[in-house]
């Protein structure tokens, strides 16, 4: 059985990875709350725009009203989704996108498919069938999905940490002290223990004194756990002090 | 790999930055021409976010920045693998007359498979009908179908005689064919996501009604009627709902992947235009079928002779099966579209 995660990773020609952060239903669910609304509003605009050719004939505006029922939803979905690369404006507002599962972009065989299907992803109410297919798949594909080979990302809006908040360019760092074991360090510790003490370092100034204190306490044990630096070097060190320390070697190599 | 990532940074961001105003540009106008020094240029700072991802990966300390360059690889990768062709103008004469009947041939054994189930339920049904009458109920539930066929013909010959009863309301009764009409069919075709079942299903169950109802009229002794009603219309509308299960049927032989070493996403990504294909020109169908059914079938003796009406039926089943069978010439590998989708592939594939 595939494993199931909330991204999808792939691999280019050129042999780099990367990975999609796959939507989850609740942010799907709530953008269609969106779409739903954009076209109910869409839909009573255009009855009131055709209703003023009732004064030229009483059967046509009614024509038009049932065409509009029809294809508005349907349409919306496709048209949006075409001139917007995969969103509309549900998806827009909550930042999800829906692209190809190699990760190329839509054409438009894949978007007309995807959003004819709804017909059977809503079954029996409210996209039950959908929701319980997007739950059970491993790339929370819906059917329509399934049988566009689409998926829905969420679109991650990446933010490069600015070090000078945190860091002075010529501050004393003990740890440099023993370059052995700051190369140990920087061996052991992984991308997420990094980037969690980062954030840490970078919101200390929002966190309450006493969790300031515990949270970098809890931080520092486990790094002082993972390569033991002289007594020396770090028993006058403050917890915090020491997980700045830890970042500086990590994030900044002087030469 | 040890970077001095501040450094890393300072170096790369100008193209990093180059890069995403790039796809920015491309992203808000699809259709934007790039000259040949630019799709370099692209290329070039597409490679070099590249490189810098697979530096920054193995480095293990940044989460954020391999996060950035990850979405920025991501959205470069799709816009110089996929980027969409120089918009070809869309010719609906072309598909119409083309892509569409060309695809219906090269799936007619799906096609034959749909009009199999579909005659098997009007079999059944009227074969159920004749054998016990008093089914009637269950095997059409319609009101307007309940009463017996000659009172109801009566009615409606009655009701052609006096002034047009369709006045004023032709135009919306016609919309509303349409899109009923289409919505089923939609679901037929959908419902090939249940493994077939449920496009199997409402194939037959429309069989059954539709056998109940025919032999309901031919034992009234009302044949005529029958052909003269359903006929104008029926003689495109059911063919309609029989590719729209055609549809679905491909769609379901894609899902079950019998005799296929393809992946399923292989299968399905072939499928599926030639699936849209179908729909689409099941709507142009039904759009047809609704105007003539509101404008023409709901007419009977003495307004309208039923010769007319079935003359009328008889010839569009004769260009409809000369229009499936000849129209668009030899069958091609697959519409351009569905070529477009495997040179992608191939491309990706090298």
């Amino acid at each position: 059985m595939s494993e199931r995660t909330n991204q999808l990773r792939i691999r280019t020609p050129e042999g780099v990875c990367f990975s999609l952060l796959l939507a989850g239903p609740v942010s799907r669910c709530l953008a269609w709350i969106i779409d739903a609304f954009s076209i109910f509003l869409a839909i009573h605009i255009l009855i009131s725009i055709v209703s003023r050719l009732g004064i030229l004939s009483y059967d046509l505006p009614k024509a038009i009203v049932f065409v509009l029922y029809f294809t508005c939803p349907i349409g919306y979905a496709i048209i949006m989704e075409w001139y917007w690369n995969g969103q509309t404006l549900g998806k827009r507002l909550f930042g999800l996108r829906v692209i190809d599962i190699r990760g190329l972009h839509l054409d438009i065989n894949q978007i007309v498919l995807r959003n004819l299907l709804r017909a059977v992803d809503s079954l029996p109410m409210f996209y039950l069938l959908g929701g319980i297919a997007c739950l059970i798949n491993r790339h929370a594909q819906r059917l329509g999905d399934l049988a566009a080979n689409t998926i829905v990302i969420k679109e991650a809006k990446a933010i490069q940490p600015d070090l000078n908040l945190i860091l002075e360019k010529n501050y004393y760092n003990s740890l440099r002290e023993h370059p052995h074991l700051v190369a140990r360090l920087r061996q052991q510790i992984t991308a997420e223990e990094a980037g969690l003490a980062l954030q840490a370092l970078m919101r200390r100034n929002d966190l309450a004194p006493e969790e300031r204190v515990d949270l970098f306490h809890i931080i520092a044990r486990h790094f002082k756990d993972k390569v033991a630096f002289p007594q020396e070097t770090i028993e006058s060190v403050p917890s915090e002090q020491y997980v700045r320390n830890v970042i500086d070697v990590i994030f900044r190599v002087q030469r | 790999m040890i970077i001095d990532l501040k450094k890393f940074i300072t170096a790369e961001r100008p193209y990093w930055e180059e890069l995403a105003a790039q796809i920015k540009r491309s992203q808000d106008d699809p259709y934007r021409r790039m000259s040949y020094e630019q799709i370099r240029r692209l290329h070039y700072l597409y490679q070099r976010a590249s490189a810098d991802l697979a530096k920054i990966s193995t480095f293990s300390a940044e989460r954020s920045i391999r996060d950035y360059l990850e979405n920025l690889v991501g959205r470069a990768y799709a816009m110089i693998h996929a980027t969409r062709q120089t918009p070809v103008r869309f010719s609906p004469v072309k598909w119409f007359c083309n892509i569409f009947p060309q695809t219906l041939r090269r799936h007619w054994a799906a096609l034959a498979l749909s009009v199999s189930i579909f005659l098997a339920g009007a079999i059944f049904g009227g074969a159920a009908l004749i054998a016990d009458p008093e089914a009637k109920a269950i095997l059409m539930p319609f009101d307007h179908l309940q009463a017996e066929p000659s009172e109801r013909v009566a009615g409606e010959e009655n009701a052609s005689r006096g002034k047009d009863h369709l006045r004023g309301v032709k135009s919306s009764f016609s919309a509303r064919l349409m899109t009923h009409n289409t919505r089923i069919s939609i679901f037929v075709l959908a419902l090939g996501m249940t493994w077939g079942i449920g496009t199997v299903a409402v194939l037959f169950s429309n069989g059954v009604m539709l056998g109940a109802v025919a032999a309901d009229y031919i034992r009234s002794g009302q044949t005529a009627f029958l052909f003269g009603w359903l006929l104008p219309h029926g003689a495109i509308e059911i063919p309609a709902v029989l590719v729209a299960g055609q549809a679905g049927l491909i769609l379901a032989g894609a899902l079950i992947g019998r005799k296929s070493s393809e992946p399923l996403s292989e299968r399905i990504r072939n499928a599926g235009p030639d699936v849209v294909h179908l729909i689409g020109g099941v709507a142009v169908m039904l759009i047809w079928a609704g105007l003539v059914e509101a404008f023409f079938s709901q007419y009977h003796e003495p307004v309208l002779p039923y010769s007319i009406k079935i003359a009328f039926g008889v010839i569009e089943c004769i260009l409809l099966a000369g229009f499936w069978m000849y129209a668009g010439g030899k069958i091609s590998g697959g519409s351009d579209l569905w070529q477009k989708g495997s040179k992608r592939k191939e491309a990706l594939d090298e």
